[in-house]
């Protein structure tokens, strides 16, 4: 065509996020922590499940928000990692009769493992290019986890069933309200430790790299390095929020982990605020509950309300939850300022 | 070597669907830089709206030229509608916006036209083409329209004013607005254009397929990797593109032993992953150069 | 914020609704259901549609023994996942009686231990999966249709007595559907399965079947079993007929609808089609004057009028939804759990109106496989020809 090189200035695919709003201020914290731990005293066993489910998916989206926002990476293959971290934890408790408690630490290494890898040659691809190579991860995930060379440990197309933990020490809990402060306990504790990740010194070159890539490596970054390792970490914290996912569900099957999971988690970061931590559980709720909301208007077009309720979502809020959530802060420090 | 000829013919076939396709991708990344991901849905919904006029006793040609001129409207009031107001909204609202779009074509369309497959009849027939079984005169007739299609644009794109401004448009937008260019409105052009290209794949590829709401979805993941081989910003790429994936695919599923025949898929796109690895703009794509 | 309000809604409902509940259990049975209403596989919650109205039409002929049916449908997207919430949704808050003909293997799957734990019953799940039909593992699930395996075993019956030297070639679905089937083909083939010279699978999400079918036809087999879905079915029906193949074609039942499947792909094409079956085809003009049909049509003009009836899944619902609907009579007023499985473990020689002529469905405490019969059949002009017997499919390892 007419000219070979073509220049262009570099447009951000992720909004620049100083790193003091990536998380709550400790009030919000304590607050946001102690509804999550009443909140099933309250409630109704399956509820219980809904909220253990919205938790799970808090911590992928916020693996891909470490990514994405941290990173600025784009992925759509997140379920390609959830799926193997599910099996990994499946095969190891159905198969080794490994505790469900300490598989996790296996799957989030073996999809550390994966996702270091698969970010080696990714490094080459940014934008359009890495979103495919991703998308093409997560197409090609089912048809590997049916692959029948595996069927052995995968169960094939039928998929594998796990027995859900009882309460350890005879504690008098359901197992659901058991697994949701298991779940509760593991979510805080990596979102804590993701926090402080983007808060140290490898958190600031990914948020280099996100803002400017070659400015960062002209700062003497190791912009390989760290792009692989947030792959990595996003890639193992998917893993452990798959095994929980695995548990809680108690079934592993091909069929559960499509592409249409790497779009819900999508989905969940956008919705919930790229680049801002918290927002996480705001993109969960809305995996877990808005498709239920859209079935209640019509069935026969769930998928479309679905659709206009996201519309409507990305319309008032562009930027997420986290816009709502600079709002009040806003209003609290005028409040302040008045009394 | 009757059978590897005979294979890639057949894969040449598949690839004019994904040619067709991947060079709807391309037209709309022409226009916004981005991917849509309701492209193949536009393009099904499209190609239903032509079933429903021939349903009502409109002929082939006159429901085809209503089709792309419904098409072009829809493309149009789309952008005007769900994707101007987000306006400098990030990328990644736009890409939900996407999403929420193709569950709304999709629902609605299924809601309308229930699930059960449709004939879409071809305008070319399906007798086999200069004694071939493997391609039919349907196909080679698909083989045509892309060419002429891919022909059409490189001289829109390169030799007409507004094909010029809506380059300039979508690769310098500052630029472009300076010079006098209305960007707002080169965009929503660019949506009708690839709504009108989508709604012509989806009739020749309906023939192939069979028309049912969601017959574009394995299409579309095939025609993205198509535009994405050829290189984004070629047209000529792209087709070409959906050419070497088809037949890609295709030499795997006969070749590679054990399995070839279930992962073709997966295999397909790791090679695409490779290629880009090498050359990450794609094979014909051009090399953008960053500005810090 | 938005988690907060969300959880609220949902606090504050299931309250709402145990008050209903309490109120009049008497008077009305509650049935769950699941569909995947959203989402890749939304085409089969037709379905769901035709319960839901067969349902009505019941409550407007004054119900069973006097009592309402209320349906109760949840999507549940195809995902296991969603499947297990919104199974438990159906249970523990709306607290439904049973959970009838949830539909696909993934999700029945995901929910069967749950369900079998709570002591609910599993229903007529809409799956021909032999997990679904294990009395001693899972005494709570049936499934209805014939198990996959069986029909594959009906298959290499038929091809041992017509074609004994035969070659087969294979093109199967790879999911639960495909592989089952191709293992009952294979079981019922015994020591001559190596007669298929080539098994091929492919994946839902590709375009075209186009190109398996050249690769099956070079293979020199003169017998095609294709075990596909509807758009699949059509394809690989018009491919085999443009590359000028014309093997012994055996078509799996669940896309041998006429209007749906073979009118598409062309009649020509489809002319010596065999296939096997035990529902009645509403699009075959040899069940017209059908007294079961003729009620199966009258209830679409009456409660489903905008439906396509050549879609085998319409005639799949009612036979289902009638089915339930004597089970519930004849558990009379004990609506216990445990005494409607052993009703729906009681059944013999029940015929829903959409059963073909000699084939019923039929139960016992060790049989939770309600239709294990089938019927050969070959496309002729523009209908199924039945011919042979009714051949029992029943499973005996």
């Amino acid at each position: 065509m007419s000219a070979l090189q073509e220049v262009v200035n570099d447009t951000q695919p992720v909004e620049t996020t100083p790193k003091k709003y990536m998380a709550l201020g400790t009030t919000a914290s304590v607050v946001v922590v102690l509804l999550l731990c009443l909140a099933p005293l309250i409630a109704k066993n399956f509820v219980i499940f809904q909220m253990t489910m919205v938790l799970i998916y808090a911590i992928a989206v916020l693996a891909l928000n470490i990514l994405t926002g941290g990173s600025g990476q784009f992925s759509l293959g997140q379920s390609a990692f959830y799926a193997v971290g599910a099996y990994s934890s499946a095969i190891l408790m159905e198969n080794f009769g490994v505790n469900y408690a300490l598989t996790l630490p296996i799957s989030g290494a073996i999809c550390f493992l994966c996702g270091y890898l698969f970010g080696l040659p990714a490094l080459r691809l940014s934008g359009i290019y890495l979103a495919l190579a991703t998308f093409a991860l997560a197409t090609a995930m089912p048809q590997l986890l049916k692959l029948h060379y595996f069927e052995h440990w995968t169960g094939g197309v039928q998929g594998l069933v796990i027995t859900k933990p009882d309460a350890p020490f005879g504690l008098p809990m359901s197992q659901d309200m058991w697994l949701y402060y298991f779940v509760l306990v593991v979510s805080m504790v990596i979102y804590v430790a993701s926090v402080n990740l983007l808060k140290s010194r490898s958190g600031r070159a990914m948020m280099a790299i996100r803002d400017n890539e070659i400015a960062a490596s002209a700062m003497g970054v190791d912009v390989a390095r760290y792009k692989t390792l947030a792959f990595g970490v996003s890639a193992g914290i998917t893993g452990v929020a798959g095994g929980l996912g695995a548990i809680a569900v108690q079934f592993v099957a091909p069929d559960s982990y499509t592409i249409q999971l790497a779009i819900a988690l999508f989905l969940g970061m956008v919705v919930g605020g790229v680049g801002w931590l918290p927002g996480s559980i705001v993109g969960a709720a809305f995996i877990v509950f808005v498709p239920n909301i859209a079935e209640e208007f019509s069935k026969g077009l769930s998928g479309a309300v679905f659709g206009v309720i996201l519309v409507l979502i990305i319309f008032l809020l562009p930027h997420g939850s986290r816009q709502i959530a600079y709002t009040v802060q806003n209003w609290v420090h005028k409040l302040g300022r008045r009394g | 070597m009757d059978l590897f000829l005979n294979q890639i013919l057949a894969g040449i076939a598949t690839g004019a669907i994904y040619a067709c396709m991947a060079l709807a991708v391309v037209m709309i990344y022409q226009a916004i830089d981005h991917l849509n991901f309701a492209q193949g849905e536009m393009a099904m919904f499209s190609t239903f709206v032509a079933w429903q006029l021939m349903q009502w006793g409109v002929p082939y040609w006159g429901a085809f030229v209503l089709t792309l001129a419904f098409s072009f409207a829809g493309g149009v009031i789309i952008e005007r509608v769900l994707f101007k107001p987000l306006g400098n909204a990030p990328v990644l609202t736009h890409v939900a916006g996407f999403i929420a779009l193709f569950a709304i074509i999709n629902s609605v369309a299924g809601l309308t036209w229930d699930f059960t497959i449709k004939q879409f009849p071809s305008p070319f027939g399906s007798s086999p083409f200069l004694g071939s079984q493997l391609i039919s005169t349907h196909q080679a007739g698909m083989i045509g329209v892309t060419i002429v299609l891919l022909i059409l644009l490189f001289l829109f794109f390169q030799y007409t004013r507004i094909g010029l401004a809506m380059r300039a448009a979508a690769s310098q937008p500052e630029s472009a607005r300076l010079v006098g260019i209305n960007t707002s409105w080169m965009i929503a052009l660019g949506w009708g254009m690839a709504a009108a290209i989508g709604s012509i794949a989806g009739m020749l590829i309906a023939p192939v397929v069979f028309l049912e709401p969601n017959m574009m979805g394995g299409v579309l993941i095939y025609g993205f990797a198509a535009a994405v081989l050829g290189g984004l910003s070629s047209p000529f790429g792209a087709v070409v593109g959906g050419f070497l994936v088809g037949v890609f695919e295709n030499l795997a599923g006969t070749y590679i032993p054990g399995v070839g025949n279930e992962l073709k898929l997966p295999i397909a796109l790791a090679l695409i992953v490779t290629v880009l690895v090498v050359k990450p703009t794609g094979l014909f794509g051009r090399t953008i150069v960053k500005r810090v | 914020m938005l988690t907060l309000s969300a959880a609220a809604l949902t606090l504050a409902s299931p309250a709402l609704a145990e008050g209903v509940v309490s109120e009049r259990a008497d008077r009305v049975i509650r049935i769950g259901n699941l569909m995947p209403y959203s989402g890749p596989a939304s085409a089969y919650s037709i379905v769901g549609r035709i319960e839901q109205a067969y349902f009505k039409m019941i409550n407007d002929q004054g119900g069973i023994n006097g009592r309402r049916v209320e349906f109760i449908s949840y999507d549940d997207a195809y995902n296991p996942a969603k499947a297990v919430e919104q199974v438990r949704k159906l249970v523990e808050r709306d607290q439904v009686l049973l959970v009838f003909s949830a539909m696909g293997t993934p999700t029945n799957a995901a929910i069967q231990k749950y369900l079998n734990l709570k002591q609910v019953p599993q229903l007529f799940a809409a799956s021909g999966a032999t997990r679904f039909g294990d009395p001693q593992a899972f005494p709570w699930t049936m499934g209805w249709q014939p198990p996959y395996q069986s029909e594959g075993r009906v298959y290499a019956k038929f091809i041992l007595a017509t074609r004994p030297q035969g070659r087969i070639a294979v093109l199967y679905q790879n999911d639960d559907l495909g592989r089952d089937l191709l293992k009952g083909l294979k079981d019922g083939l015994g020591d001559k399965a190596a007669m298929i010279a080539l098994e091929e699978s492919y994946e839902v999400a590709e375009p075209s079947a186009d190109n398996h079918i050249a690769r099956l036809k070079a293979s020199g087999a003169d017998v095609f079993v294709s075990i596909t879905t509807p758009k699949f079915a059509a394809q690989s029906i018009k491919a085999a007929a443009a590359l000028d193949w014309h093997p012994l074609y055996v078509q799996a039942l669940v896309a041998a609808s006429i209007a749906a499947v073979l009118r598409p792909a062309g009649l020509d094409a489809s002319q010596g089609l065999v296939s096997a079956a035990y529902n009645k085809d509403a699009s075959d003009p040899q069940w017209r004057d059908d007294a079961g049909m003729q009620r199966f049509h009258a209830f679409l003009d009456g409660y489903a009028p905008d439906v396509d009836r050549g879609d085998n899944s319409v005639a799949y619902g009612y036979g289902a939804a009638q089915c339930l609907v004597e089970v519930l009579r004849r558990a009379g007023d004990d609506l216990s759990r445990a005494n409607i499985m052993k009703q729906a473990a009681s059944l013999q020689g029940y015929a829903p109106d959409t059963l073909l002529p000699g084939i019923t469905v039929n139960t016992a405490a060790d049989d939770f496989h309600p239709i294990e019969q089938l019927r050969m059949m070959r496309f002729s002009g523009d209908h199924w020809e039945l011919f042979g017997p009714v051949i029992d499919g029943k499973l005996r390892d």
